[in-house]
């Protein structure tokens, strides 16, 4: 396919002059699906949103539709946007927030009236300043037009919306991290059960936490209905996915794709898409979701984008965060980083995550730095062994969240696919790899 | 007597009451101290402390946690260099390596003129503009040695101030009105500052998002 026919969801006013201006916004469909939605009842804005079967776009892939309909009969109900981004490679939800924060207003403003809300939280990472700036500029000015607060558009249903600034810890994209955060606390994942969000949330009241991009599909769905969203994608992944693609590919960047219409092969290829490797060089492996997914090899290119497809073939599509990289990537360096980024982010609750992503981390950087032994490969599979036992995909959880089991994926999949390159740094004394040694920063890390 | 200014106080009430839970405030709050001191000060915990009934090591043991709150003072210009991944791969150490010698100081340090504080970040979240840096969290994509050397400069030289405003401001726009939905008063919860967030020389995140040709929409 071509890119021109690439229908656009989420991603249409990307681009636009002041895109995240009510102006903009109003010239081009803003709060249409909203104010559609308010001619409907709550149930059938939820039956609209079922049927679309959209799958959350924050990692986990849960049904959006079905995860309103697990709230537990309590009043009052909050709805928490999930907007602290931080999985590596990841940056769609960035980009969404600071180009179309109207879009991602009204969706929560739909969401909020299908679950009867209470009250909407923006969580936002507090990294993103400009988009923090972005979004409650755009509040204000919905404010102003009538969008939200009491009686919206006449309608008779009122909520307030808050935007709420994190602080900096990766952990918070967990949903009950972040529910912990925002309530002022140290972002700790609470044990499910019983805190599922759904039944006890935030303060303790039933809660829906979504994701920034999932919010950002539901103005679409309003205004066009369910099942032309539904027409797009196949199976149970459907509509549209940005996908988030970086490293070795001439075109690094966001692009919003349609489910299982396209496969690796495109995305990293298609001329319009990533465009290819760098100086043509070949590639030797990417991760197709994010730090935690199992990585791929170039006999995985023609697997399609899509949630159940990519599971099949071992890993997951995660947060659509695709990251290339040529036969001038270092397996062990790569591995590495994502160890100790899991270790720095580690809560240090459960010993298997805060002790385990440590040993990882040191014995990795070992490696890496020419100072490693043979027996070093077995001693991490063990590692990796008693953070998750048997590490396969998905894996066995045995910690509170999933960070924990989501560190031997890197590591195990790396010597599993690249156990060579492992030896050869053994061998040598140094990393074969250029550049041929991480340099004098590290020392100070 | 309160550490913060009668202006800030003002703020922090008016966050507190955007939460059923005062506690909620917390983090918005120390957001507003790290705004006002450059760093989280400890009169500014006792502060957050006194506003929401907290202990200040309970405030502490909150702020500690998290990553964007220095409980040292800290430079005028916080320069995180994102080192994950994607930034790795495409020269994230070297470009670290050509800061640290630029700046004289190593991760975690600061200069001896107090201007920069350097620090290796986690994944920022701006990957198609790799490798990039942060300077009190504005962006700036596609970094070399090179454009870094002019950064540095047009920093020193405070010819940036307007597009990286001081270490800790946040979010420069301020919520217009209270809460309205149940009916209530609705009183503005503070001042709107106008200001133009859109800025020349940073890296907006949408900039790598590969638009179709053509146009489309829906």
């Amino acid at each position: 396919m071509t890119a021109g026919l690439r229908p656009q969801v989420v991603t249409s006013r990307f681009g636009m002059p002041e895109s995240w201006t009510l102006r903009a916004y109003l010239q081009s469909d803003g709060y249409k699906g909203l104010r559609k939605a308010l001619t409907m009842s709550p149930e059938e804005v939820h039956k609209a949103t079922l049927d679309s079967s959209i799958l959350g776009r924050g990692g986990a892939g849960f049904d959006a539709g079905r995860k309103w309909g697990m709230l537990r009969k309590a009043e009052p109900v909050y709805l928490v946007v999930n907007g602290d981004e931080s999985e590596p490679a990841t940056f769609k939800d960035h980009a969404l927030i600071e180009a179309d924060p109207h879009q991602l207003i009204e969706g929560a403003l739909i969401c909020a009236y299908a679950i009867h809300a209470a009250r909407v939280f923006i969580y936002i990472r507090g990294e993103m300043a400009l988009g923090l700036e972005r979004v409650q500029a755009a509040l204000n000015e919905a404010y102003e037009y009538g969008a939200v607060g009491a009686d919206i558009f006449g309608s008779g249903f009122s909520v307030d919306i808050v935007v709420h600034p994190g602080a900096g810890a990766y952990i918070c994209g967990d949903e009950t991290a972040l529910l912990e955060s925002l309530e002022g606390k140290r972002g700790f994942p609470r044990i499910k059960p019983p805190n599922y969000p759904a039944a006890i949330g935030v303060y303790g009241a039933p809660t829906v936490v979504n994701n920034v991009e999932t919010l950002s599909n539901l103005a679409f769905i309003m205004r066009n209905g369910s099942e032309a969203f539904h027409a797009l994608g196949e199976g149970a992944s459907r509509g549209t996915k940005v996908m988030a693609l970086s490293g070795h590919v001439r075109r690094p960047g966001n692009y919003e794709l349609v489910f299982a219409d396209t496969t690796f092969r495109d995305l990293i290829f298609d001329p319009a898409l990533g465009g290819g490797l760098r100086d043509d060089r070949e590639l030797k492996f990417f991760i197709p979701g994010g730090a935690s997914a199992p990585w791929f090899g170039p006999e995985h290119l023609d697997v399609p984008l899509a949630n159940e497809k990519i599971a099949e073939a071992g890993s997951m599509a995660g947060s659509g965060a695709v990251t290339v990289m040529d036969v001038t990537a270092c397996p062990v360096r790569s591995a590495w980083r994502l160890s100790r980024f899991f270790h720095r982010e580690s809560c240090g609750q459960c010993t298997p995550c805060r002790e385990g992503s440590g040993w990882v981390d040191k014995v990795m950087r070992r490696l890496e730095d020419g100072n490693g032994r043979e027996s070093d490969l077995d001693l991490l599979m063990d590692i990796c062994d008693n953070i998750s036992p048997g590490v396969h995909w998905p894996p066995a959880q045995t910690t509170i969240c999933p960070l924990g089991p989501s560190i031997p994926s890197s590591v195990a999949w790396g010597i599993r696919m690249f156990r060579d390159d492992f030896l050869e740094h053994v061998r040598l004394g140094h990393c074969p790899f250029p550049p041929d040694r991480l340099r004098t920063s590290l020392a100070h890390a | 007597m309160p550490h913060l200014t009668e202006d800030n106080l003002e703020r922090a009430r008016s966050l507190v009451a955007l939460y059923p839970d005062k506690r909620s405030a917390l983090i918005p709050i120390l957001h507003l101290v790290q705004e006002q001191d450059g760093y989280v000060s400890p009169e500014g915990i006792h502060d957050a402390a006194e506003l929401l009934g907290l202990t200040p090591a309970e405030v502490r043991g909150t702020a500690s946690f998290y990553d964007m709150f220095h409980l040292e003072p800290v430079g005028k210009y916080v320069v995180a260099v994102c080192t994950n991944i994607a930034c790795m791969l495409a020269g994230a150490y070297e470009l670290l390596e050509h800061i640290e010698e630029s700046l004289g100081t190593h991760p975690g340090g600061t200069t001896d003129d107090g201007a920069f504080t350097l620090e290796d970040a986690e994944c920022l979240a701006l990957c198609g503009n790799a490798p990039c840096v942060t300077v009190n969290w504005r962006y700036f994509g596609d970094m070399t040695p090179e454009r870094w050397d002019s950064l540095a400069e047009d920093l020193r030289a405070g010819r940036l101030e307007g597009e990286v405003p001081p270490h800790g401001t946040l979010c420069r726009v301020r919520r217009s009105v209270g809460l309205v939905a149940s009916g209530g008063a609705g009183a503005p919860a503070s001042p709107v500052t106008a200001i133009d967030v859109t800025t020349s020389r940073t890296t907006p995140a949408a900039q790598s998002t590969v638009l179709p040709e053509g146009g489309g929409g829906s």
